[in-house]
């Protein structure tokens, strides 16, 4: 169409260093490629999902550095010098585990796609420790598109753990 | 069905759904995480105009691009595949032009086809797409149904010089003679504006061509493998044994992964023409301009009434844009036909006139989506039934009790010509009413109102036709089965393997499959594992639509648990010298009923059975794997019903519309499991209300779509949600011996009409009427405009 090579641009590799679930990694990657894609592509953890890769489904949320991020919004190369977790990962810490089981004893997940974004960003929240409202919770995984649930049962899963760590 | 549970984990038990553990542990497996060996990718390019002819199309450069494999455009592609005349055969006047893959001379709406990009990876394909250059000549396009009605408007398809797809009337009684003798005719016109599915994964599929043995294997991303087989075998011409269609874990189809779209099928002519798997996952942006739409209609329609409440007719008249052309298999004219048959269903009344008008536009196909139809008779039942009681002065709850159809009047078959033998629409309502506590909010909505805080609360009664028997799809000429079956095999180990023809896109259905064969064989759901989506293995079925699963795999699946604890207790009886009628199953081992004693367990009944058939009688014969199927051959559909209420709130000042709470009561029939039933309701409501409040492909006049990420096409997020209440009435059907209906759509069909109805009693006390979904604060705020100065008028 133009006469500009758009192939070439971002071509270039570019090395990352990062500790991904726990583990040091050191991996080559195009230097347009965002994290997500790596992840996928590269390393094999599919367990990220890619649902809209302009930033506004949440599928995609990995944490760097323990926060909430778009995978599909932060080049590969940008994790290097960070700690990455994904939903692979944390599966093993006993947090997620927790809050899985709660995700699975309510349905809070149907076709699975958004749950490993929305189970990274439930974590951050039961993680901060604070005891939220059921509108609050919602507000805060309000990033995260869910098609099937509803989200009921998703709120009832953050409260249900909100509330054992008040009585406990 | 027996009162007592074989299995505590069987029919009834509220267990949680056993494939989420996969899931939720990032452990699933959807087709973008399969990579097969030489596997390509596939980029489309597609036209970026509605109505176009297409003057030069060069892909040269394209094909010198790094990674590229090939390009191919519809002189490649096009001749491989018999194009789609998507009509169905028993409605005479039904006409579609034929629908090729790629656009040949002329595009016909935003987002055809026209070339693909095979390459290496999908960066590459993208790339490269970036680099064909395709010459147009815009002509003029039909921007919506009220356009390619008008008798001056361009056709689309030169063989259909009307626009008109379909034009379908209904009529039962004597409707003007009723119209024109009522005390009050209320009238209204109500438009649904275009919205998609929006699944949050994205269609896709890996086309594998063996040329060593010319077979094709597709990776699918699709609620019916079955139907996929039958298309890629008749119009790619490939013997119907040589092809295979697999369903992997699913990301959310809501009907919309049960279309046949035409950029899939030439990615498995891609793979034919290269003899390499090819994969095309379809990117978000391009989603919005490919994957079926739905709804889209603007419809006329009125109620007529006595002074004493009593309805004596309705009518709806309505204009259906379905898009450039009809949808193969699933035909496009499905949302306008339920309206025309399903308007006011639960009501008495004799008199009715219905026509639907399927019209062609300039646009992407109307295909299926939860609750086709279905949504649309609810809202216009409810909104006129609602005003019709405000009318009368009379409580819209008051109004429904006396206007259903009474108990005593079913089996029955409605003015709209459906049949309704099993609902309960009364003991729905007087159950919803409990839940909600309706009196309290109407004094809290009357108390509120005298401080300038508009609340409002809307009731919708609905019909859910689901698990459609053959009348509907058999005579259209459809390769659509409304057949499913199961096939059971008891291991050596004792456990059971099923293989249903049952999809699972998150419903939870293969869980129900194994309750009721838990209960159906009497062991525990942890000794049963359940397969489904591989249209190559097992028995030949429909897979996911119209609500199904559970009603018809189901009943499938318990009829061969029946058969095959025939087969067991047959054994034992042989193994053990007892009477089989002296034996059955409990949780997995077979009992002496009178002693209520174990006798041998079903390990021992496999081993003996696989290993050493040798220590039975010579003429014993083990059949240890038996199939079962199922299909409604005597009904249209099990039909359930339900009745939803929503309580919202209008800002008056911003045009913003808060959901303050929705309750939900539901009639499936029996409840296989009800975790998974409420998840069910409680999804589709929540699709119910973004379609009301939010859902819009916003086109321009002439076909432009203006809003074509998800940025700017607005979706339920959880902050905009309300809680969601579910309770259930339980009305076995009839006709089966499992009982259960569908539940996939009642959450949704009720949601619109409650939604609608809630926001316009909010607004009644200011005289103004929402009548076009969404309900936009900008549409708000404009009611509220037009009704202040009509008030200064």
């Amino acid at each position: 169409m133009t006469e500009s090579n758009n192939a070439l641009l971002g071509e270039e590799e570019v090395v990352i260093e990062t500790i991904l679930n726990g583990r040091p990694l050191k991996h080559r990657a195009k230097a347009r490629q965002h994290l997500a894609d790596f992840l996928r592509h590269e390393i094999e953890l599919t367990g990220t999902h890619l649902g809209c890769e302009h930033g506004i489904c949440g599928a995609c949320t990995v944490l760097i550095d323990g926060r909430t991020a778009r995978g599909c919004l932060t080049l590969a190369a940008q994790a290097s010098g960070r700690r990455v977790d994904t939903i692979e990962g944390l599966t093993v810490s006993g947090k997620l585990a927790e809050l899985q089981e709660e995700f699975f004893a309510r349905n809070a997940a149907q076709c699975g796609f958004c749950s490993s974004g929305m189970l990274l960003t439930a974590y951050e929240l039961v993680s901060s420790e604070a005891t939220l409202s059921r509108a609050e919770i919602r507000e805060y995984i309000s990033g995260n598109m869910c098609r099937c649930t509803g989200y009921h049962a998703i709120v009832d899963a953050v409260e249900a753990i909100m509330a054992r760590r008040r009585r406990s | 069905m027996s009162a007592q549970a074989a299995s505590p984990t069987g029919i009834g038990a509220r267990i949680p759904r056993r494939e989420l553990k996969r899931l939720l542990t990032g452990h699933g497996r959807y087709v973008d995480d399969i990579k097969l060996p030489r596997m390509l990718h596939v980029c489309f390019v597609r036209s970026p105009h509605p109505h176009a002819r297409l003057v030069s199309l060069d892909v040269t450069e394209a094909r010198r691009a790094a990674g590229v494999a090939a390009v191919f455009t519809a002189v490649e592609i096009n001749p491989k595949c018999e194009p789609f005349v998507a009509v169905a055969l028993n409605r005479p006047g039904h006409r579609s032009a034929p629908q090729p893959l790629m656009v040949t001379d002329r595009a016909v709406w935003q987002g055809q086809p026209v070339a693909i990009v095979v390459a290496a990876s999908r960066a590459e394909a993208e790339d490269a797409a970036e680099l064909v250059v395709a010459a147009w000549d815009p002509l003029p396009a039909v921007g919506d149904q009220l356009q390619a009605i008008a008798s001056d408007a361009p056709a689309i398809h030169p063989e259909i010089a009307d626009n008109i797809a379909f034009d379908f009337t209904l009529e039962s009684g004597d409707p003007t003679k009723a119209f024109a003798t009522a005390d009050i005719v209320i009238e209204e016109e109500l438009r649904f504006e275009r919205q998609t599915a929006m699944t949050l994964e994205t269609r896709g599929l890996i086309a594998d061509y063996n040329l060593g043995d010319d077979s094709l294997t597709v990776i699918h991303a699709h609620q019916s493998p079955y139907q996929m087989q039958e298309i890629f075998s008749h119009h790619l011409n490939i013997p119907a044994h040589k092809v295979r269609v697999t369903a992997p874990d699913i990301g959310g189809a809501f009907g919309m992964k049960l279309n046949v779209y035409a950029d899939e099928i030439a990615t498995v002519v891609a793979s034919m023409l290269l003899g390499q798997p090819v994969k095309f996952c379809v990117d978000r942006l391009e989603s919005f301009v490919s994957d079926s739409h739905a709804r889209d209609h603007v419809i006329k329609c009125r109620i007529a009434v006595k002074r004493t409440g009593e309805i004596t007719a309705m009518e709806v008249d309505d204009l259906g844009a379905i898009g450039a052309y009809g949808m193969p298999m699933r035909f496009n004219v499905a949302e306008g036909m339920h309206l025309a048959g399903l308007t006011g269903a639960p009501y008495a009344f004799e008199n009715y006139r219905a026509r639907t008008r399927s019209l062609y536009v300039n646009k992407n196909l109307i295909g299926m989506y939860r609750g086709v139809g279905f949504p649309l008779a609810c809202v216009v039942t409810e909104l006129l039934t609602d005003l019709a009681a405000d009318r009368l002065g009379i409580d819209t709850l008051e109004f429904k009790r006396r206007s259903y159809r009474p108990k005593s009047s079913l089996p029955c078959v409605t003015a709209g010509g459906q049949q309704l033998d099993s609902v309960s629409f009364h003991e729905c309502l007087e159950k919803l009413a409990r839940l909600m506590d309706y009196d309290a909010l109407r004094r809290e909505q009357a108390e509120l109102r005298k401080h300038g805080i508009y609340r409002g609360i809307g009731i919708a009664t609905f019909v859910e036709p689901t698990a459609h028997g053959p009348s509907g799809y058999g005579p259209t000429g459809a390769w659509v089965s409304s057949h499913d079956g199961c096939t059971l095999r008891l291991e050596p180990s004792g456990a059971i393997r099923c293989t249903t023809s049952i999809t699972d896109q998150g419903q939870g259905t293969l869980t129900g499959v194994a309750q009721i064969i838990a209960d159906s064989v009497g062991l525990s759901v942890e000794q049963i594992s359940v397969s489904g989506g591989d249209g190559a293995v097992g028995p030949y079925g429909g897979g996911a639509w119209a609500s199904r699963g559970a009603a018809t795999g189901g009943e499938a699946a318990l009829r061969a648990g029946r058969k095959l604890k025939q087969n067991i207790l047959a054994l034992a009886s042989a193994i053990t010298q007892t009477s089989p009628d002296q034996l059955s199953i409990v949780d997995g081992e077979v009992i002496n009923t009178r002693t209520q004693q174990p006798v041998i367990s079903l390990a021992e009944i496999g081993r003996i059975g696989y290993f050493r058939p040798d220590t039975l009688p010579p003429d014993f014969e083990v059949q240890l794997s038996v199939t079962a199927s199922f299909v409604a051959n005597d009904k249209m559909y099990f039909m359930g019903n339900g009745v939803q209420a929503s309580y919202v709130e209008v800002d008056t000042e911003t045009g913003f519309i808060t959901m303050l709470g929705q309750w939900a009561v539901d009639d499936c029939g029996r409840i296989i499991n009800p975790l998974l039933v409420d998840e069910q309701v409680r999804g589709g409501i929540v699709q119910g209300i973004g379609a009301v409040l939010f859902e819009e492909c916003v086109y321009s006049d002439d076909a432009n779509l203006l809003n074509g990420t998800l940025a700017d096409y607005l979706v339920p997020m959880a902050s905009e949600m309300p809680d969601i209440f579910v309770d259930h009435v339980e009305t076995p059907e009839r006709s089966t011996q499992l009982g259960a209906k569908g539940v996939g759509e009642g959450g949704l069909i009720g949601a619109m009409g409650s939604v609608w109805v809630a926001v316009n009693d909010a607004l009644k006390p200011l005289g103004a009427k929402v009548r076009h979904q969404p309900f936009t604060p900008e549409r708000v705020l404009d009611a509220l405009a037009r009704a202040r100065k009509e008030a200064a008028e």
